[in-house]
């Protein structure tokens, strides 16, 4: 019986099986930023620890920044505060900071595969629960609290139970249109927010072999969202090419031997799964949510179900039996871990060429990290943003969950790239956010409200698979 | 380390009706922006209190002094979904709460509440029913759980619950803060470092 990804990778990094029967796992880097961080070094600070691997801890800022005032120090005295902790925790315990100001600097979730530090067959953990984004590569990566933060901080391992897996198989083409934003919100919506407890998702199929890195990250990146802590793809040419020559990845032999052992990583053809699931790719519609969880979605011009749920409904301000398609917009965010890589802001670009955002429309555009803002300079893609009437900032997690100063005000409803549409998340109590694709929130951009890409803009326009 | 062992708790509960509570609800982000966990509970699920509270004072059960010195907390399915933030397991501890009763957890949250010594243990619905409606009837009563017999008794009923049994171990012997036995056998962690292709720059 062959194994699965996740069970090679777990055989490789466990220890030993603790006395309370979790397993001891080796973590083969860290990724850290200023948010989930602070107590733990003072937890290390009190007890007098060191940091057992400086040498695979990396970090970066991202939560917290300003988007548009970058300049130190901050003008939020907190986020000042926050900042300056991480950059003293990383002075005193030796560890590599990307900091504002510096060119590496974005989304922990974008810097890491970006610089080659995130690679097949890694178990890595950072204290944000979209770590699953880097499984995309073959890793095996999970978000992890504070209180583990200072545990792998400590001795570079982590106290974790066996997962399940589960295959999801994604096979045929996607319609024009149709991007891996809507295929995890399909996924999200069939097995439900919590359908992945207990399972590390292996995501496989025709559809999933033939995306980019970048796409494979996206649906990684909701893995969380449908209640899986891991989600993966098996390591293929797709991922070694995306590995040749960056900063961090294997150079010269080194790289065909690394080459050699990511292949052997990939799940065995006999590999035995818990579950497997089949989606047809033909079938996924542009996807948009309507409601207070990543689950609550439909097409775009799809009824809203009888049954929906009525506090949902009730605060979204939505109604059984209406589509979502036509409604009216106020703030347009492309950004997030999910959906701010330069292939992301291309297919926005695409569709906003030629057009201008609506008048009563806020939009903005939050590229991932400094390096995807730079490329997409060269491309003229700021340009192309900012005479379209979109804001045009520096990388940070932004508006997606509003820890800085780009948030929804009132009870705005804001078409966003990002992964979470929970009460609140915004920065507003009460604003409402409509989770969707990069090209969909273009589209709602310039419409001024919600409609299908598919409709909007000729279909030489979009991307085929 | 902390040697503390959590076998039996006891006292009165707080009810969260709701399935799928995020931890953005639990403790928006916000909040999350100091550098220490101390006085989180003060903004223990603020804003779906305000959102209550508005229409009537004290309607959220976390605004209600009648379960102002509660030691549990009921809860329904799928609760702590979304971000890994451990603020939102400090928040609910700090304000006393020392296990939490419920369908069913985000992995995530029940992770960062073992580290915290605070057992979030299942139960069925109809049990999570019967408890809410039990000590929404009477804030009074007396809810005890025993990790030791799997036991939950209140209002002279008993209940199963259900905890994983490495957290379960891990409670009863007072292991729940992991790092000390991470930190036990070095030798080990780095000879399974030493095998790791990519540790060693995948040298020929």
């Amino acid at each position: 019986m062959g194994k699965t990804l996740l069970q090679k990778v777990w055989d490789l990094h466990k220890v030993r099986t603790l006395p309370t029967g979790s397993t001891q796992l080796f973590i083969g880097l860290h990724l850290i930023h200023e948010v989930t961080t602070p107590q733990a070094f003072d937890a290390l600070r009190q007890r007098g620890w060191r940091v057992a691997r400086p040498d695979r801890t990396f970090a970066t800022v991202d939560h917290i920044v300003p988007t548009r005032e970058r300049q130190r120090p901050f003008l939020d005295v907190m986020a000042e505060d926050m900042i300056a902790s991480l950059e003293r925790n990383c002075r005193d315990f030796g560890i590599p900071l990307y900091d504002i100001g510096d060119d590496r600097q974005g989304i922990v979730h974008v810097i890491g595969p970006e610089l080659g530090l995130t690679q097949p067959g890694m178990t890595i953990a950072c204290g944000d629960s979209h770590t699953s984004t880097h499984g995309a590569f073959g890793a095996v990566a999970f978000g992890i609290g504070t209180s583990q933060v200072r545990d792998v901080l400590a001795s570079q391992c982590i106290a974790i139970e066996p997962l399940k897996v589960r295959r999801i198989r994604v096979v045929g083409r996607l319609p024009r249109g149709v991007y891996a934003k809507d295929v995890i919100l399909e996924i999200i919506r069939g097995l439900g927010v919590k359908g992945g407890a207990g399972f590390a998702y292996e995501f496989g199929g025709s559809a999933i072999d033939r995306m980019s890195m970048d796409e494979r990250m996206t649906i990684c990146n909701m893995s969380i969202e449908g209640g899986a802590r891991v989600g993966y793809v098996n390591p293929d040419e797709t991922t070694f090419a995306y590995m040749r020559g960056r900063q961090f990845a294997p150079q010269g032999d080194a790289f065909e031997r690394a080459t050699a052992w990511w292949r052997s990583l990939a799940s065995d053809r006999d590999a035995r799964y818990d579950d497997v699931v089949e989606i047809a790719a033909s079938e996924i519609q542009p996807n948009v949510t309507w409601g207070i969880n990543p689950g609550q979605s439909v097409a775009v011009d799809e009824k809203l179900p009888a049954n929906a749920d009525t506090e949902a409904l009730a605060f979204m301000g939505f109604v059984a039996g209406q589509t979502v398609k036509g409604t009216r917009i106020d703030v347009a965010f492309v950004g997030s871990c999910t959906n701010a890589r330069l292939s992301d802001l291309r297919e926005a670009a695409r569709v906003v060429r030629g057009h201008h955002v609506a008048p009563h429309v806020k939009a903005l555009v939050v590229p991932g990290s400094q390096a995807v803002r730079e490329a997409a300079e060269r491309e003229g893609l700021d340009r192309l943003f900012l005479d379209a009437g979109f804001e045009w900032r520096g990388a940070g997690c932004s508006m997606c969950l509003a820890m800085n100063p780009d948030r929804l005000e009132g009870r705005e409803i804001c078409a966003s790239s990002s992964n979470r549409n929970f009460k609140g998340r915004q920065g507003s109590p009460t604003g409402r956010t409509l989770l969707m694709s990069p090209a969909m929130v273009a589209a709602a951009a310039i419409a001024g409200e919600v409609v299908d890409v598919r409709e909007f803009v000729g279909a030489e326009v979009l991307v085929g698979h | 380390m902390a040697i503390e062992r959590v076998g039996e708790i006891r006292g009165t509960a707080l009810p969260v009706r709701g399935d799928d509570i995020d931890t953005d609800r639990i403790i928006p982000a916000r909040f999350l922006k100091a550098i220490s966990f101390e006085g989180l509970e003060a903004h223990l699920f603020e804003d779906d209190r305000r959102e209550l509270d508005a229409a009537r004072p004290d309607s959220h059960p976390v605004s209600n002094p009648i379960y102002a010195g509660a030691a549990l907390m009921i809860v329904n399915a799928n609760f702590g979904c979304g971000s890994s933030r451990e603020h939102a397991p400090q928040a609910i501890r700090r304000r006393g709460i020392r296990a939490v009763i419920g369908q069913s957890f985000s992995e995530i949250f029940f992770g960062n509440a073992v580290v915290l010594g605070m057992p979030c243990v299942t139960v069925t619905k109809e049990t999570a029913e019967a408890l809410m409606a039990l000590v929404e009837n009477d804030p009074r009563t007396e809810v005890a759980i025993d990790l030791g017999s799997m036991r939950l008794t209140a209002g002279g009923a008993s209940y199963a619950i259900a905890l994983p049994a490495a957290a379960r171990e891990a409670f009863m012997d007072g292991s729940w803060d992991a790092t000390g036995l991470l930190l036990e056998n070095f030798d080990e962690v780095r000879a399974v470092a030493a095998r790791l292709p990519y540790a060693n720059r995948f040298a020929g």
